[in-house]
């Protein structure tokens, strides 16, 4: 069985920003399997502008994004295999892989990073009524065959869910010469960030009906007309609220799901709110030598934060390669927990004793919050306090612990306190 | 215009015409199949509960309590030949009261007398020990060893591929719409011009009765009854092993809740006569009692993790029985609900039988009654598909990742005989979009292998019909 | 005259508030940073958004593409019919001109995915 000191399942932005980190940080026998046939992931299909403020202070669309992570990666000389698809990791670390080339082969890992990304919530997980006729796609697909294959599935769009691949895609098939009817979302705020509504909507003059649904589909082979109507506070249409729109196409952008399939085939425990893997302050899983980073660990908005994390679980699992397993001092892992407010943390354990370098500490909120202040503690004592103007469950939050304010903290709360909803 | 006399038409390309017309493919017989959509498998074969019923539930004496336990002890041959997956993890039907105890010792009975094999009656704790996630209020449950579960989609196809290899011959895209007696022949007037045949066999499904209309003094009538289904990941497919029904009370006639042979679970179906036979929508209150419905005899069903809902129309017949008779040449196979899909094999040899009884055929000395299936990668040991791999580099090529579908296995798919020409004909044939993420990633490349393979643009691929 | 826009210079999306008068800015509140002061002037006096498509290349391929800088916003589709009437000659690079001055904005068009 051939030996790798570290596997990375996936190459999209998490696993080549962990690989570089991992050879930056002296590992060189590195191998990342990815699926598809080239690097890059679903930065491929995202041909927008808007990432990369962060990471290169520059606007960048998604393929230039994957570019220079490409780039790195070819010249650093990482390994990558594509075409690749891994069909099993064990707890000992040893990973199945089947290609076109390669056929299948099994090898043997001292250190795994979970890269694997997520998926869309399809038409079938969300229980809507009606016929299931051609026209219906996840916004991630309906931007694959648009941006990919260069064709478009339709001309007379409706949009439900306001992730933002609905609302990019909303001005990206307006672009193409269709014309999207509305966005109707089910919550009442929406499930993309703010300025997606300016730049995709406002800008085309796209109606965005929040706290609706869909909840009728019409059409037995083709997509006839779907039928909107307002949901009141528990989500339940309002009768009499039902307005037929006919159209081609209904595009969905109802949630994405870290697809972890892998993860628990290894024995990875998961985290019930973010259906990714529970894992401490270096992004370790509860599988020794086993990482997670980006969207197979918690879906993430901006993929420079992707790329700050998967760097992080990169240097980590670089150093527990260098020390073959072994921490430097016992661990004392406290709980990371999320309080009022507070939809989930990653991580959810710090081991304090032996923290490397400071604590990201990101988390979504359950509501809107104006005005209100996220507050960190440790027991009796406050670890931070940060006042922020808005917050909503669409945008994740990162706050950063110092290593030296954790030396001696017991378990810690996340919560929001003032301000109003 | 096709000017050939064949010996049998077969209308309708469901589970019972695709068998009828693999049985009749046994005999020097000029078979041809009429179906109106552009795929086998596109009515109440491919939307329903994917049972081989053990054979209690039908009344003594009927022709469904006969071609059920019949159809039931072919499965094992027929699966084998055919290549399909098919599995007995048995049944029990669940009871809460005392009182309703009575029911399930009639289904006993029932069973005993329709030659139902292994039957038993368990008490509640006992049927708990063989499925501890049946419902605390479960007061005791018929179980039956006997009963199966099958890939519905598959086993039409394979019936249909085996009866095309066979030299029966599939007309798709083809609907009758008229059919004439002319001296000793049948003219069938369809969307694509008119066939001659000696004998019609009448498998039409929801619309036996306008096609037994079209030459027949109209004697029944079909009503559409539809059934609504959830199906689960396959991470909440182990919720129970035994398919789980309920005894019929005054809270209805129960849904059952049932692994699937690919290891998901499905919970369904409703019932509801509906007057639009095309009319395969599902209902927000349908949903609603699939779900209530479903927690009285098991608990804990993952409803959460539902990829997909769907519903079927039951061909539900005037007689409460099957119509299966020859009515001079024409052949009705009317009114196949449920246990429609179980009694399939044996409806087909009687078929045949009445065939045979108006043509006297010679059996054909090269029939071959094996199908070799399309490889399932995901199911074979890794040395196994290593060795594949190597001959097919295209089988090491994932397409659909949630149920590691290869590209070789929906080239395969597409390239057969009666090959899928559309995606739900590929998803039919190899499951590549069945699994949680419902198509979402393969579907694009899917298409391109279609397209590609068909010789269309990508835009011109269809989804179904 | 007061004016409330959402900043899309970045994806903290500040809520700012711009006086305007004349069609000019004269004064911006909410914002974060110079680049929401700078979104907000340009906004009121002559908006202009960047705009990405997909051209196609000779061999049918769509080549993701991309604005050099933003256009002004009313040329967007003047600009999207400039890329759809191009072929693309591969390979091409990331940030290689596939359309010069496109529809008079003076902008050129670049390729923002290596296609081979």
């Amino acid at each position: 069985m051939d030996k790798h000191s570290l596997v990375i399942i996936g190459g999209g932005p998490a696993g080549m920003a962990a690989a570089v980190e991992a050879r930056k940080n002296g590992i060189d026998d590195i191998v990342i399997y990815e699926r598809d046939d080239r690097l890059g992931g679903i930065l491929n299909q995202c041909i927008h502008n808007g990432f990369g403020l962060h990471t290169f202070k520059e606007e960048l669309t998604g393929p230039e994004y994957a570019g220079r992570f490409i780039e790195q990666t070819e010249q650093l000389g990482i390994h990558f295999e594509t075409g690749s698809m891994v069909l099993s990791v064990s707890r000992d670390k040893e990973i199945t892989v089947v290609s076109r080339d390669k056929g299948l082969k099994t090898v043997k890992a001292d250190a795994v990073i979970l890269a694997m990304g997520c998926r869309e919530r399809p038409h079938g997980a969300l229980n809507i009524p009606g016929m299931r006729p051609q026209g219906i796609y996840t916004a991630g697909t309906a931007q694959k065959m648009v941006n990919c294959e260069g064709w478009v599935p339709g001309k007379e769009v409706v949009i439900l869910g306001s992730g933002d691949i609905g609302l990019i895609m909303a001005r990206r098939m307006t672009l193409e010469g269709a014309h999207v009817k509305l966005v109707a979302e089910l919550m009442p705020y929406s499930g993309g960030l703010k300025r997606n509504i300016v730049q995709c909507l406002d800008d085309y003059g796209i109606p965005l009906k929040l706290s609706h649904t869909v909840t009728d589909i019409k059409g037995k082979r083709k997509l006839e007309g779907v039928t909107i109507a307002e949901v009141d506070k528990t989500g339940a249409p309002i009768p009499g609220t039902e307005e037929y729109y006919p159209c081609d196409t209904l595009l969905l952008s109802c949630g994405l799901i870290p697809e972890n399939e892998l993860s628990l085939g290894a024995g990875v425990s998961i985290n019930g709110a973010t259906n990714g893997p529970i894992v401490d302050d270096r992004l370790e899983t509860d599988v020794d030598g086993v990482f997670a980073c980006g969207n197979v660990l918690h879906v993430h908005d901006l993929v420079d934060f992707v790329s700050e994390e998967s760097g992080r679980a990169g240097r980590n699992a670089a150093e527990y390669i260098k020390n073959g397993g072994k921490k430097e001092n016992a661990p004392q892992k406290i709980s990371v927990s999320p309080g009022d407010g507070v939809r989930y943390t990653v991580p959810s354990t710090i081991d304090t004793a032996n923290v490397s370098e400071n604590v990201h500490l990101r988390f979504r909120v359950r509501d809107v919050y104006k005005g209100c202040s996220i507050v960190v503690s440790s027991g009796e004592r406050e670890l931070l306090r940060k006042k922020k103007k808005i917050m909503v469950p669409s945008e994740m939050e990162d706050v950063i612990l110092k290593k030296d304010i954790l030396s001696d903290a017991q378990d810690i709360t996340v919560t929001i306190t003032g301000g109003g909803v | 215009m096709d000017n050939r006399i064949y010996d049998a038409a077969v209308i309708g390309g469901g589970v019972i015409g695709c068998a009828a017309a693999r049985e009749l493919s046994r005999y020097k017989l000029d078979v041809v199949v009429l179906e109106r959509e552009s795929d086998v498998c596109e009515g109440t074969s491919k939307a329903n509960s994917a049972i081989i019923h053990a054979g209690f539930d039908a009344m003594p004496g009927t022709l469904k309590a006969r071609f059920n336990v019949e159809g039931n002890k072919m499965m094992d041959s027929v699966s084998k030949e055919l290549d399909i997956p098919f599995t007995r993890n048995g049944a029990m039907v669940v009871c809460w009261k005392e009182s309703e105890l009575e029911t399930l010792e009639k289904l006993y009975e029932r069973g005993l007398q329709n030659g139902v094999e292994g039957l038993r009656i368990l008490k509640g704790d006992e049927a708990r020990e063989l499925e501890p996630s049946l419902s605390p209020q479960v007061y005791a449950a018929l179980y039956a060893p006997t009963s199966g579960i099958v890939c519905p989609f598959e086993m039409t196809i394979a019936f249909a591929e085996n009866a095309c290899a066979n030299g029966a011959q599939f007309e798709l895209m083809t609907e009758v719409t008229a059919i004439k007696r002319e001296d000793d022949i049948f003219v069938i007037s369809t969307t694509k011009g008119e066939f001659r045949a000696r004998v019609v066999l009448n498998c039409a499904g929801v619309y036996a009765d306008a096609v037994h209309n079209m030459v027949e003094t109209p004697d029944f009538s079909i009503t559409a009854r539809k059934g609504e289904y959830m199906l689960l990941d396959k991470s909440a497919g182990s919720t129970v092993s035994a398919t789980i029904f309920q005894v019929p009370s005054e809270m209805g006639k129960g849904v059952l809740v049932s692994p699937t042979v690919h290891g998901n679970l499905i919970v369904g179906p409703t019932a509801k006569d509906i007057g639009d036979k095309e009319d395969i929508s599902t209902t927000r209150a349908g949903l609603d009692a699939v779900k209530s419905v479903s927690a009285r005899s098991v608990s804990g069903v993952p409803y959460n993790k539902v990829i997909t809902s769907f519903s079927g129309l039951r061909a539900t017949g005037s007689t409460g029985d099957f119509i299966i008779r020859d009515c001079g040449c024409f052949i009705d196979a009317a009114g196949i609900e449920s246990p429609g899909l179980s009694s399939a094999p044996a409806i087909a040899v009687y078929l045949t039988q009445l065939v045979c009884e108006r043509l006297h055929p010679e059996k054909k000395q090269d029939f071959d009654p094996i199908r070799k299936g399309i490889p399932k990668l995901a199911q074979l040991g890794y040395d196994e598909r290593e060795r594949l791999i190597k001959e097919r580099p295209d089988y090491g090529q994932i397409v659909c990742r949630c149920e590691q579908i290869s590209e070789g296995e929906i080239l395969d798919s597409i390239r057969r005989p009666l090959g899928a020409t559309t995606l739900d004909g590929v998803k039919r044939r190899v499951r590549a979009g069945m699994g949680r993420c419902q198509a979402g990633f393969c579907s694009p490349r899917v298409i391109e292998l279609l397209a590609q393979e068909l010789d269309i643009p990508l835009w011109e691929v269809k989804k179904n019909g | 005259m007061k004016r409330n826009m959402i900043c899309i210079g970045c994806p903290m999306g500040c809520e700012l508030t711009v006086e305007v008068e004349n069609g000019q800015a004269v004064s911006v509140s909410g914002n974060n940073c110079a680049v929401g002061k700078r979104y907000a002037e340009t906004e009121v006096s002559a908006p202009t958004r960047m705009v990405t498509s997909t051209a196609i290349a000779e061999n049918g391929v769509p080549v993701p593409v991309k604005t050099k800088s933003p256009v002004p916003k009313d040329k967007i589709f003047d600009v999207v019919a400039a890329i759809k009437a191009a072929k693309v000659s591969l390979p091409v690079s990331i940030g290689d001109v596939v359309i010069e001055n496109a529809a008079e904005t003076g902008v050129s068009i670049v390729a923002t995915k290596r296609v081979f």
